[in-house]
């Protein structure tokens, strides 16, 4: 095997689970139905897997549950069979699947920390040594001699994160680390994640957290039932993930009020160039439709669209009055369409757009309500705030103007 | 692009001693150390706890047998003996039975790390070893006190005990590694090792049943619990001289399992059941090693 630039090499990798449908436990059971073949149905978790991770990349897996995700970083950590496929890895593999890995709850620190380590391949002197750094680093120093279960699950992530970047990995793998733990830790994670990527570790990332694949990884890879759907630019696979995500979503969540006097025909989201569109990048134009049928007359009716983000805020809607008042009265079987043009200055995210139209000059009657006409997804944009402004920044420094006390 | 070149290699699953002997051993060695402080950890007598069983049970068949019974009247010895064929015993039972859902128990760590599978099962079996050589100090301790004097053969210690680890191992690797799929296993070994204890010369002691079936002797050592004990009864405390079974020849035939076997060449027998046992505990959990994490 030649030695090459890759961190990890894994091809053709297959992995099905048989989940019998009735577990046969004992003997006694087998005995009493010595004919009767346990029903298994399989579980194709891993349909055949090719890729490469660079030395020194920071690549991230997404997926929805489910996906296979989670198999595949079992079988890289050894801890699965493969069906088919070879893995290679470049040096020191260090797995970090789960929160406490392997912890016992009834022994302090000290002992965890050791086995834990020697697990991973250190040798019990290196563990040894190596101890107070680990404690150090986890903020642990008041707590070593306590058992573990009285640790709470922030602590011991903490430990177990640890006692992973002490172990001299080559290949990281990282399952769903900083979920847990507090905000001071998740920044020193972050840090370790920094530094470990600028020392040339291949690092290989497992989140829902599309901030995090868009800030950190080189890379990315998206899977979907066993089969890889996208590798690549970080931003477009955190995009398809939103869009696969929010697609299965909205078949069933899809509300439309049910009114009388009118109905929603369509309602969509389109670029520039009217093409009908899931996704729009930051800074892009875009219009959102709707078209509506009057299915009785409706005196003086007003229309306004408007986008909320996923905390259900509502970031701006445009409501439709001609001159200022309302629109000219709908005749039965009167069709509507209303657009709204602007330009994309969403930070990412699922957005959804809502539509309501209303009757009489007060704007009071509502015939027609709903929050999610139609979804899309913003990308291309990580804000620290729900929307990207126009701003000048200025800045002047000068000594105190008060007197020195 | 990078300056050093790392040495690439294959991933391979999970499997019973992944990862090499070095990593196999260290790691065992650990986990029974830690395991062995863990089970006296939260109680305040700590150790002791482990010698009242045995004591206990020591002091009921004595009293049955030696005082009640005057069984053991014929035999020097006879409390030592009882006393070290207990611990024994006593050792194979924890070994095994502790081992059996060891595995299962471990679910946590099989199932999230990769480390050779077979640290489990053996590890356990060496935390009871831990607790066999403290509880033999304490069998030294008595046997000096009752006035068995020290003899060379003292030092062959070791070769019994590594015998019993190894029957033991064996037996923990093939159950533990059963236990997975079907939890039988426990209530049977647990019937199995019930009866292990009757045919083995813990109380019933050999000469007994030389008198009463002499025919049975041979095959009854065929057994490798009943051989080891017999042989650490020789070694440690000393045995009568066999008495010959053939009233014209000599009067004694000699010392130890194989002159009741009849010869050398028939411990060859338990020796065989004991390697058989291990080669099939070792072969049956390697094979089931792969598949451990996701049978759980």
């Amino acid at each position: 095997m030649q030695s090459g630039q890759f961190g990890i090499r894994v091809r053709g990798l297959e992995k099905s689970f048989r989940i019998p449908s009735h577990r046969v436990h004992t003997l006694k059971e087998r005995a009493l139905h010595p004919l009767r073949r346990t029903s298994h149905y399989q579980l194709d978790a891993l349909r055949g897997i090719d890729f490469d991770v660079l030395q020194g990349e920071f690549f991230g897996i997404v997926g929805r549950n489910g996906s296979g995700k989670s198999t595949l970083l079992k079988c890289l950590a050894g801890i699965y069979q493969p069906d088919a496929g070879t893995m290679h890895v470049a040096g020191r593999l260090s797995p970090f699947i789960e929160l406490g890995v392997g912890f016992n709850p009834d022994l302090p620190a000290r002992d965890n920390v050791m086995i834990n380590a020697v697990m991973m391949g250190l040798s019990p002197r290196d563990a040894r040594g190596r101890f107070d750094e680990i404690i150090a680093f986890a903020e642990l120093e008041r707590f070593v001699d306590q058992k573990l279960k009285n640790y709470s699950s922030g602590m011991q992530v903490r430990l177990a994160f640890s006692v992973m970047v002490h172990t001299d990995p080559d290949v990281l793998l990282i399952d769903e680390v900083l979920a847990v733990g507090d905000a001071a830790f998740q920044q020193k994670c972050i840090d370790v994640f920094y530094r470990l990527r600028g020392e040339g570790k291949t690092i290989v990332l497992v989140t829902h957290a599309m901030g995090m694949v868009e800030q950190f990884c080189h890379r990315a890879m998206m899977i979907s039932g066993g089969h890889i759907i996208k590798i690549g630019d970080p931003a477009e696979v955190a995009r398809s993930y939103l869009s696969e995500n929010f697609r299965s979503v909205d078949t069933d969540t899809r509300e439309h009020t049910a009114a009388e006097e009118v109905r929603i025909v369509d309602a969509w989201v389109s670029d520039a160039q009217g093409q009908r569109v899931d996704s729009v990048q930051f800074g892009d134009g875009m219009r959102l439709h709707v078209v509506l049928e009057a299915l009785g007359p409706i005196r003086e009716p007003g229309i306004a669209l408007w986008v909320t983000n996923e905390d259900r805020v509502r970031v701006f809607s445009a409501g439709a009055r001609e001159d200022g008042g309302s629109l000219s009265d709908l005749e039965a079987g009167e069709r509507v369409e209303f657009s709204v043009e602007t330009e994309n200055r969403l930070s990412s995210g699922r957005y959804h757009v809502g539509c309501t139209l209303v009757r009489g000059s007060a704007g009071l009657e509502v015939l027609l309500y709903t929050d999610r006409a139609a979804d899309f997804v913003s990308y291309g944009m990580e804000l620290h705030g729900l929307v990207g402004v126009d701003y000048v920044t200025n800045l002047e420094r000068g000594p105190s103007k008060d007197p020195v006390r | 692009m990078t300056t050093a070149q790392l040495e690439v290699q294959q991933v391979h699953g999970p499997s019973a001693l992944g990862g090499g002997w070095k990593r196999f051993f260290r790691l065992t060695w650990l986990v029974a150390k830690t395991d062995f402080k863990l089970t006296y950890f939260g109680s305040v007598l700590g150790y002791l706890w482990s010698l009242v069983q045995p004591l206990l049970f020591f002091g009921v068949l004595y009293l049955m047998f030696s005082v009640v019974l005057q069984l053991g009247k014929t035999t020097p010895d006879f409390p030592v003996l009882l006393l070290m064929n207990i611990v024994l015993f006593n050792y194979f039972q924890q070994a095994t039975g502790g081992s059996i859902p060891s595995v299962v128990q471990r679910e946590n760590l099989v199932r999230k790390m990769h480390f050779p599978r077979l640290v489990i099962p053996i590890a356990t079996v060496l935390t009871a070893t831990f607790n066999l050589l403290l509880n033999f100090i304490v069998v030294v301790a008595f046997m000096l006190a009752y006035g068995v004097h020290p003899r060379p053969t003292w030092l062959l210690l070791p070769v019994i005990l590594l015998l019993l680890f190894a029957f033991a191992s064996g037996v923990a690797m093939l159950l533990s590694a059963l236990y997975v799929r079907y939890r039988d296993v426990a209530p049977i070994w647990g019937v199995i090792s019930q009866t292990l204890f009757y045919a083995s010369p813990v109380f019933i002691l050999i000469e007994q049943i030389q008198v009463r079936a002499p025919g049975v002797v041979r095959y009854y050592l065929f057994n490798p619990i009943a051989a080891i004990l017999q042989q650490a009864r020789h070694w440690m405390v000393g045995v009568a001289p066999v008495p010959s079974p053939s009233p014209g020849g000599p009067r004694f035939v000699g010392f130890g399992p194989a002159a009741y076997m009849g010869g050398h060449v028939w411990l060859l027998v338990p020796a065989g059941i004991l390697v058989f046992v291990f080669v099939l505990g070792f072969r049956v959990f390697s094979a089931k090693a792969p598949l451990i994490a996701e049978e759980l």
